[in-house]
């Protein structure tokens, strides 16, 4: 199946892609796109730790399952707002 | 009314968005950008989105308010791109019958979108020097990444 994965802000910055498509298992989870990311670019775990994923507009967790057409994204620690 | 935008945030559009005859208050918040962090001198901001999550999830923060008080009348707009000094963020409002409810409902929708709403900052010092920000502190740099296999030092 295909989704599309979203990088924004740092990630974006990091992957130097904003989105790709990827080809995935049946049965594909949000972890097996985190662990293909994983094979391209190690370091990218220890952002695990403080990033969160959205599968199709909602956060979702590792073990979120996908379907065709799913639209997973990155998200970063969102900041936006003032700091008032 | 829950929008990313590219232009110039007057108020007008969220306090037009809010207006009604059963509101006794229209609390407005304007968030700007300030010229330091903690002292050090900035340049510019740089703000990003994924819109139609953020759209969405402004929305949910709206629900929430309703749930809490009451309050149907929330907008919230958040600009994107690069701001310079001065020039407004983000804007909410929220029409409500009396004040205080809606004082406390204008601080909560600001906490929330701090919380969950997807838009990210990015701090330009005057130095030129340029990082992302994450809550409460700045976000680590970016390591570079391998192309090839990672080195084992």
């Amino acid at each position: 199946m295909n989704v599309t994965v979203k990088y924004f802000a740092v990630c974006h910055e990091m992957l130097d892609r904003s989105e790709e498509e990827m080809d995935l298992p049946e049965g594909a989870t949000v972890e097996t796109i985190l662990k293909r990311l994983e094979e391209e670019w190690p370091e990218i775990a220890e952002f695990y730790e403080v990033m969160q994923m959205s599968v199709n507009w909602e956060y979702a967790t590792e073990n979120t399952e996908l379907a065709e057409g799913d639209e997973v994204a990155l998200i970063p620690p969102v900041t936006g707002g003032s700091d008032v | 009314m829950f929008k990313i935008t590219t232009e110039v945030i007057t108020g007008a559009e969220v306090r037009e968005a809010v207006e009604g005859p059963d509101a006794g208050a229209v609390v407005l918040f304007f968030g700007t950008v300030r010229n330091n962090t903690d002292g050090r001198a900035v340049r510019c901001l740089e703000y990003e989105a994924y819109p139609p999550m953020a759209e969405k999830k402004m929305a949910e923060i709206a629900q929430e308010i309703s749930e809490k008080w009451g309050i149907d009348r929330v907008a919230m707009v958040h600009r994107v791109g690069k701001l310079e000094i001065g020039e407004v963020s983000v804007a909410v409002a929220v029409a409500s019958p009396h004040r205080k409810d809606g004082f406390e409902a204008c601080k909560y929708a600001m906490d929330r979108l701090k919380q969950i709403v997807p838009i990210w900052k990015r701090e330009v010092w005057a130095d030129g020097e340029a990082e992302w920000v994450k809550p409460d502190a700045v976000f680590f740099d970016a390591p570079k990444r391998h192309k090839t296999a990672p080195q084992t030092d």
